[in-house]
């Protein structure tokens, strides 16, 4: 009788746990709370399980699926790199939403298959059905939409030692698609309700939900993906909450419906930082600029040559980009910050795009791991005006969030903020090769005349720049 | 014998969550933005208490095995979901605890 109570409390330590997890000085602890809040929720699960709607007949049948998913989420996240985590993400995101979608199909199938058992009641029946259609359509979507988007954060997939570059295309007439697909989910749903022995109609879901998931994310470039991954979180709650409705679990219903509220505040604010609208990132029709076919070019300089440059540096701001995470070259830098501040007495600072890397907050994470105190990572907004100013502006594989096309009014860049490297005395930029950024946009930057180019990996260059740094 | 008060009072908890959670996420810095989306993510994985249910609705009789196949499936998964998400963020947050 008094089970559920214990609801209650895993609901408000989930409260408790966002609220903490949102300043930085608490979000440790907000993460233990919200931790706590879903073990009690599972055991209080179990004891009504056992005490409350009969005793449970096969614990094989819990305990070998919850150890094995326990266990490959724990290895998942473990052995994952640092680089990888906004993808590790994106696929238990991607779980997530399976797993409404999939207990949203056990109730459908339990009716499919046990003809014996009766309908409940024509008013349950249509809110039980209903939620469970919806709960599939957004679980499944949820599902393909968060592996295509791992798929484009890695870039592409090795297949038999092929490389297969994830796709990205989006005519204007996908989005009518879109649409005609929306219209037969709902379709799918309402016969879902009118006749749920029918085995076609969750198999019908399924397979419309998940193309719709995969075309939802299609033409949506890899720059945007951290919107996208943020508004399938978002979905992946709505999922849970659905599914509360359909087996009458409260916790269920509270903790969803705040993920996925939480979750689309956090969508509409990823989407100011880099001055976008929501509907702009998902219906604007991916347009082929065919790789731009790059007409310029610029000579490399070398790391001796940079050292000479940086000697008596009295200000020097590090721009990191996604080439520092991918070479996990965040040591060498802060190595680097640390050599200029000893022989030359330089101000270091890091200026952090909003978007930089591939997740808001990527490169705070890196250079945190790196032991870089907080109070020089300084953000965008705060950092611009300093850069005529700098003496030199080191930029690591960063390329978009510093690309002054964006300032034009035209174009895939046109209108996001970025960072005014530009400005500063000297210029050097640290990347493998003068190719385009996520948004296939040639950079000006590199072939200023202040600009020096270091080709390579930043890792390996950053190492030969200390080197030259402190033979000079 | 219809009664929608079950209905409204899980409609009411649904409406009412959302509304706290618009509240909740208002000013988040942008350092926090990936622990966030990702703490958040675990808790999506609540969807472990409906697969626990779904597994007990079919363990009680035999004839059903694709129900009981799914559920046990969406155990798996959303226990990998909790169990992984709560770590992935224990791990990015314990990078910036290290500074201090």
């Amino acid at each position: 009788m008094w089970i559920p109570f214990g609801y209650l409390i895993a609901a408000v330590l989930f409260i408790l746990g966002l609220k903490k997890l949102s300043h930085p000085r608490t979000a440790p602890l907000g993460n233990r709370l919200s931790s706590l809040g879903m073990a009690v929720a599972i055991g209080t699960a179990l004891v009504q399980m056992e005490f409350g709607s009969g005793p449970i007949t096969n614990w094989n049948m819990i305990l070998l699926p919850m150890g094995a998913g326990a266990l490959i989420g724990l290895v998942l996240a473990c052995k994952a790199k640092t680089t990888s985590m906004p993808e590790l993400v994106a696929l238990f995101n991607g779980f997530g939403g399976a797993a409404s979608a999939l207990v949203a199909s056990a109730e459908c199938w339990k009716f499919v298959e046990a003809s014996e058992l009766a309908l409940p009641d024509p008013f349950t029946k249509t809110v039980a059905f209903g939620a469970a259609g919806f709960s599939a359509i957004i679980g499944w979507c949820t599902l393909t939409g968060s592996l295509l988007a791992v798929l484009k954060l890695l870039g592409g997939v090795s297949l038999f030692g092929k490389w297969f570059a994830a796709p990205t295309w989006g005519p204007s007439w996908l989005n009518v698609v879109k649409v005609l697909l929306a219209v037969l989910v709902v379709v799918l749903t309402v016969a879902l309700v009118n006749d749920p022995r029918d085995a076609r109609w969750p198999i019908l879901l399924l397979a419309s939900s998940s193309v719709f998931g995969v075309l939802l994310v299609l033409p949506i470039g890899g720059a945007d993906m951290p919107v996208v991954v943020s508004l399938l979180n978002s979905l992946s709650g709505i999922a849970a909450a659905f599914t509360g409705f359909i087996i009458n679990n409260p916790l269920l219903l509270v903790a969803g419906s705040l993920v996925g509220a939480s979750g689309f505040i956090l969508t509409i604010v990823m989407c100011k930082a880099m001055n976008r609208t929501l509907s702009g990132v998902l219906f604007q029709p991916y347009t082929a600029h065919a790789s731009e076919k790059l007409t310029r070019t610029k000579v490399g300089s070398d790391p001796e040559e940079v050292a000479m440059v940086l000697d008596g540096a009295r200000k020097v701001i590090i721009v990191p980009g996604y080439g520092m995470a991918v070479s996990q070259s965040q040591h060498v830098v802060k190595e680097f910050a640390e050599l200029l501040a000893q022989k030359y007495d330089t101000e270091v600072k890091y200026a952090i795009h909003p978007v930089a890397g591939r997740m808001p907050g990527h490169m705070n994470v890196l250079l945190a791991e790196a032991n870089v105190p907080y109070e020089q990572m300084v953000e965008m907004d705060d950092i611009n005006s300093e850069f005529p100013e700098c003496d030199v502006a080191l930029v690591i594989g960063a390329n978009d969030t510093c690309n002054p096309a964006a300032r034009e009014e035209t174009g895939p860049l046109a209108g996001m903020p970025i960072i005014n490297v530009d400005q500063a005395q000297h210029v050097v930029v640290v990347k493998r090769s003068l190719g385009v950024g996520y948004a296939g946009v040639d950079n000006d930057i590199f072939y200023m005349n202040k600009t020096m180019m270091l080709f390579g990996d930043a890792k390996t260059m950053m190492g030969q720049l200390n080197k030259a740094l402190a033979e000079s | 014998m219809i009664d929608p008060s079950l209905f409204l009072l899980n409609l009411t908890l649904f409406v009412l969550a959302i509304f706290l959670g618009v509240e909740l996420i208002n000013k988040v810095p942008a350092t926090l933005h990936t622990p966030l989306m990702s703490g958040a993510n675990a808790v999506s994985g609540i969807s472990v208490i409906g697969a626990l249910f779904g597994t007990q609705i079919v363990m009680q009789d035999d004839g059903r095995s694709v129900a009981s196949l799914l559920a046990g499936i969406a155990l798996m998964l959303a226990m990998a979901n909790v169990v992984g998400g709560f770590a992935v963020t224990h791990r990015m947050l314990n990078m910036f605890k290290k500074k201090s």
